[in-house]
């Protein structure tokens, strides 16, 4: 018989345990599969190292790149947390998919919010993952050293994981609804924000129609708080503060799309029948 | 063993689901007793997995209402799904993890105590001991069935569904099957509602039959009420007299017929 005990946890209405259980569940994949881990540290490396060859050849042609070698690493170790934070959350639900587990998961007493939190917390994880390798490997390779930037690594780290976070969900949500067809904007979604983010160039070299747009998004305030730092050795408190009101509004948004499309796919019947 | 109270386990009334165009059920009222073994039987596009999917909180129904537990599953589905299981060849568990890891995620989200000591008795009584640490992924149909059972009643659920639980399995794994659902629910007085289409199945298992058809219970009864009532010598006679007669005749209704 259950006791009573199980019962009661299985009738909570947010619970860790169950958050955990989905971690585990992806750590297990993690832990046995050594491939996956390499190619998590492999992308962030090797744009940290083909960005850095190419800055230490300029440097002997252009005074301002000489300034610039720590900027343009710092730009690509930075947005590999917004890339690997997006696909961090929605990779992690795609499996579920391609698994053909989500039927299961949801007649357990996983609530859908339940596995959200799992999804930012495993993104946190593979993030992390991702880019401590390539933040290290700078030093020697191009003496440049990402931590040289302070306290305010771990606001734009901060923020730019949870950017990464809003579109994976919007990703997730619309995989949930349009099946595995969707699959792609795990890439192409991240991709659209990135010539607009001011990752490699302050914004104002974006058209001026464009600029508005780059200015709704955090990470153009990241970006731009990234070369107030290296630049001016000046941490843009209103850049910060713009960036968590953004960040925090499209997070909610982005929540409540997804919550949005788990109920459509309740009513349309799309959680039993999603599979390669 | 918990006291059984008489009350139905599962109250289904009025139950519709359009799909668009598509009424994959409709109308449908039927209720399934503690203790008992209920069958929903019928053909492809019957709306069995439809209702499977309702019941479980799944899917979500145009009209109608469903309770289970005496709860209303549509609005408060968590306050039961602890008491509930499932299982399907038509879902399945993460392929790369041990049947052990899977055990155990789900273990954690059934929220239970005591996981390596239930992992343990539930592997040697469903004998998926031997290859509790191989991934899930590699495991034959007969293997896989075994630990979806064994994900399906880690919670040791007083209501357990199932989906076609012996389908694609050779007739040998299929019996062995059938036969531990059998002792299984004599052992825990718990009930079962599944899905088939294997009438030999239905006949051994169930003691209430509920046949559909177009979205519809066309017929309902205990195995030997239907097959006396059609003048035939076996279920699976009975389902293809059914299955044959001209829509508009399996289309009556018998939702309003009592248990």
């Amino acid at each position: 018989m259950s006791d009573a005990s199980d019962i009661i946890a299985a009738r909570e209405v947010f619970s860790w345990r169950r958050v955990a259980a989905l971690l585990l569940r992806h750590l297990y994949v993690l832990r046995r599969s050594w491939p996956r881990l390499l190619e998590l540290a492999y992308w962030p490396t090797m744009q940290m190292m083909l960005w850095g060859f190419i800055t230490t050849f300029f440097l002997e042609h252009s005074t301002w790149v000489a300034q610039a070698a720590a900027v343009l690493i710092s730009a690509v170790l930075l947005w590999d947390v917004l890339f690997r934070s997006n696909l961090g959350v929605a990779l992690s639900f795609i499996e579920e998919i391609w698994s053909r587990n989500l039927g299961q998961l949801f007649v357990s007493p996983l609530r859908p919010y339940e596995l959200v939190s799992s999804l930012l917390i495993m993104s946190f994880i593979r993030t992390i993952i991702s880019v401590t390798p390539a933040a290290f490997l700078a030093l020697p390779f191009f003496d440049v050293w990402v931590f040289q930037l302070g306290p305010p690594l771990i606001a734009f780290f901060a923020n730019l994981l949870i950017m990464g976070w809003s579109v994976g969900l919007v990703v997730s949500a619309l995989v949930l609804r349009y099946g595995l067809g969707a699959e792609s904007l795990c890439w192409l979604g991240i991709f659209l924000v990135g010539p607009i983010s001011g990752i490699y160039y302050p914004i104002a070299t974006l058209p001026g129609w464009l600029q508005p747009v780059a200015w709704a998004l955090p990470s153009a305030y990241v970006f731009e708080g990234m070369r107030g730092v290296l630049f001016e050795q000046v941490f843009r408190v209103d850049f910060f503060a713009a960036a968590v009101a953004l960040n925090v509004i499209y997070l909610a948004l982005s929540c409540a799309f997804f919550l949005f499309m788990f109920h459509t796919a309740r009513k349309k019947g799309l959680l039993l029948q999603q599979g390669e | 063993m918990t006291k059984v109270s008489a009350s139905p386990v599962v109250i289904v009334d009025n139950l519709t689901k359009h799909f668009g165009e598509v009424r994959a059920v409709e109308r449908i009222s039927f209720e399934v007793l503690p203790l008992s073994t209920t069958a929903l039987v019928g053909g492809n596009g019957a709306g069995k997995t439809t209702t499977l999917s309702i019941l479980l909180g799944l899917l979500l129904p145009t009209s109608g209402t469903v309770t289970v537990f005496g709860e209303n599953i549509l609005r408060h589905r968590h306050r039961v799904l602890g008491r509930m299981n499932f299982s399907s060849p038509y879902v399945d568990l993460p392929r790369r993890l041990s049947v052990a890891e899977n055990l155990t995620v789900y273990a954690h989200l059934y929220g239970l105590d005591r996981i390596p000591e239930r992992l343990r008795a539930l592997a040697r009584d469903l004998e998926i001991t031997a290859f509790l640490n191989r991934p899930t992924g590699e495991l034959s149909a007969g293997q896989k069935t075994r630990v979806a059972l064994a994900k399906a009643l880690l919670n040791e659920p007083r209501l357990l569904l199932l989906d076609e639980p012996t389908a694609s399995l050779d007739p040998d794994t299929g019996d062995w099957v059938r036969a531990y659902l059998e002792s299984w629910r004599r052992r825990t007085g718990a009930t079962i509602i599944l899905a088939s289409h294997n009438m030999a199945e239905v006949e051994r298992l169930c003691d209430h039959i509920l046949i559909m058809r177009d979205g519809r219970i066309v017929e309902r009864g205990t195995p030997a009420e239907l097959i006396g009532r059609h003048g035939k010598s076996n279920l699976e006679d009975v389902f293809l007299s059914i299955a044959r007669e001209p829509s508009g005749v399996a289309g009556k209704d018998f939702s309003a017929v009592a248990q």
